[in-house]
């Protein structure tokens, strides 16, 4: 059974007028890691916020682990391309956050604060910031806040990851280092991923499953299984086989728009 | 460090200096006569002269000033919060404090003194009314402008509105809050001396009226000078007071030099 599932939902911000989804129905397994493309406002930031309960549709229904999503859902963490890290926070604040929010951990906090310390002191270190938990956000260049974004939406270890274009105002380089931390994460804890993208080459090299949408209002006109095995390097990126497989993506997305 | 130092120091003090120069030229240049206005050094003589009673009314005016900003900060602060919080309050309220804003204070103050007599209790009210606003203000632009997606990315962990307000909404505010303290407080003076000019037998706005009454021009412009002074000095102590609580607010350098 799918852990994610969308099925035939329509969505109209503010209830009425055109609608910014509709017939959107797709399915993403426990575990699975799922990459979302299209062209731009058809709907995919939506389909976030649909999937999470931050918004709710008019018409059809979505799941999550099999119950009806019908108030914000208490498991995921978010990442948005700005980092929108608390400014009066150190970078460790910062990513204690979400425990600070759920049970159990807002209970124990307090009492277990060195615990929680080392907890996420460990998490930074896994993306490469090892050291800056003690910097304020201002005090980390644009791609060492994203990777600390990333870290305030993983520190609960939630079941569920939703990634809103996070790497989309970041260099080339960084970009590439950020897919193989998020790679390795997925990896290790084996959550399920749903990763909103522009970048093709991002979602082949990450997704299992690759969604393209249509234009507005937006609804899933390709499914792609990626069938690269994993562990992927960076290599694979330069492989024909890679190529062809984004080729086929970008001619969908292409008679995708409007 | 330094160089900026001096320019902090410095400044003001050159600007001053130029001001007087300006105002004793003004006389002599135009034959302006004292009862009109008086020289610095006629006034100067009338601070030393009268520094009695103008301590003494001072700390009166000190007194009544704090009292309504008091009140004008415990308010501001509760309704900023509430009106920030909800959209429909907002909505509802806001135009009627604009509405209110705009009445000028001077025109209450008769109306104070019908319900409260005489003293000091229509000037706390009035440094109350007239300072109260951009506190209100300043809190609740600093509630409503949260980002959205940090808002999501709090409910999407199942944190409540009360979560929200805590974690994000409060301390985003704060600034907001501070900045606007010093122009509260500016305005409170503005307002108890107001006040006491109209329905006091205390305070500096009261003696400057009696002066004014007895002709005695130099102590008018005496109280003027004290409660320039008086209002740089509040000031500063709310700008020191922001500093402190909310230094990460001021990382930019678009004001140096
Ligand atoms: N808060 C909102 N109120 C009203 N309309 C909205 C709101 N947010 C988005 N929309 C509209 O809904 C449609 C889908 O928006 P959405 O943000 O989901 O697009 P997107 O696919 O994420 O675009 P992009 O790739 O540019 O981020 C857009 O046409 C947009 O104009
Ligand atoms: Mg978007």
């Amino acid at each position: 059974m799918s852990f994610v599932a969308l099925e035939d939902v329509r969505f109209a911000y503010g209830g009425t007028g055109a609608p910014a989804v509709d017939r959107l129905t797709m399915k993403i397994d426990r575990g699975a890691f799922a990459a979302v493309v299209g062209p731009s406002g058809c709907g995919k930031s939506t389909l976030m916020k649909l999937a999470t309960g931050l918004q709710f549709p008019q018409g059809g229904a979505v799941l999550l682990g099999g119950e009806p999503v019908d108030r914000p859902v208490k498991i995921a963490g978010m990442a948005f391309q700005a980092p929108t890290l608390l400014a009066w926070r150190t970078t460790r604040e910062n990513i204690l956050l979400p425990l600070e929010i759920v049970q159990p951990h807002r209970r124990r906090m307090r009492r277990n604060r060195a615990e929680y310390r080392a907890r996420a002191d460990a998490l930074l270190a896994s993306v490469g910031l090892a050291g800056a938990g003690d910097k304020y956000p201002w005090e980390l260049s644009g791609g060492m806040q994203m990777r600390a974004a990333l870290c305030r939406a993983l520190i609960h270890e939630p079941e569920l990851l939703m990634l809103d274009e996070p790497f989309g105002a970041l260099d080339a380089f960084t970009r590439e280092e950020l897919w193989c931390v998020i790679r390795d994460l997925h990896a290790q804890r084996r959550m399920t991923v749903v990763l909103v993208t522009h970048d093709l080459r991002e979602a082949v090299f990450l997704a299992d499953t690759i969604f393209v949408m249509s234009a507005r209002p937006g609804r899933i006109v390709a499914t792609h299984q990626n069938t690269l095995p994993r562990p992927r390097e960076l290599d694979v990126t330069f492989t024909p086989g890679f190529s062809a497989t984004v080729q086929d993506l970008r001619s969908h997305i292409v008679r995708a728009r409007p | 460090m330094n160089r900026i130092l001096a320019i902090r120091i410095f400044a003001p003090v050159a600007f001053l200096v130029l001001l007087i120069a300006g105002w004793q030229g003004a006389i002599e240049v135009f034959d302006i006569p004292p009862f009109l206005l008086p020289t610095p050094a006629a006034v100067w003589a009338a601070l030393g002269r009268y520094a009695n009673a103008l301590w003494k009314e001072s700390l009166y005016t000190l007194g009544t000033t704090l009292a309504g900003f008091g009140f004008a900060v415990a308010f501001g602060l509760g309704l900023g919060l509430l009106i920030g919080a909800s959209r429909t309050l907002y909505s509802g309220i806001y135009p009627l404090m604009i509405g209110f804003n705009a009445i000028p204070k001077v025109a209450v103050v008769p109306i104070l003194a019908l319900w409260f007599g005489t003293g000091e209790i229509p000037a706390i009210v009035t440094a109350f009314l007239i300072s109260f606003f951009p506190i209100v203000v300043n809190v609740a632009t600093g509630l409503a402008t949260i980002e959205p997606e940090m808002e999501d990315v709090l409910r999407a962990l199942g944190g409540s509105k009360l979560d929200i307000m805590r974690k994000v909404g409060i301390p985003r505010a704060l600034p907001y809050f501070f900045a606007s303290l010093k122009v509260a407080i500016t305005l409170a003076f503005v307002g108890s001396v107001i006040a006491e000019s109209i329905a006091s037998n205390h305070g500096i706005g009261h003696l400057m009226l009696q002066a004014q009454a007895q002709f005695v021009i130099p102590l008018v412009y005496a109280c003027l000078v004290v409660l320039a002074v008086q209002g740089i000095l509040m000031y500063a102590v709310m700008a020191v007071i922001e500093r402190r609580m909310t230094g990460w607010a001021h990382r930019s350098g678009f004001a140096t030099g």
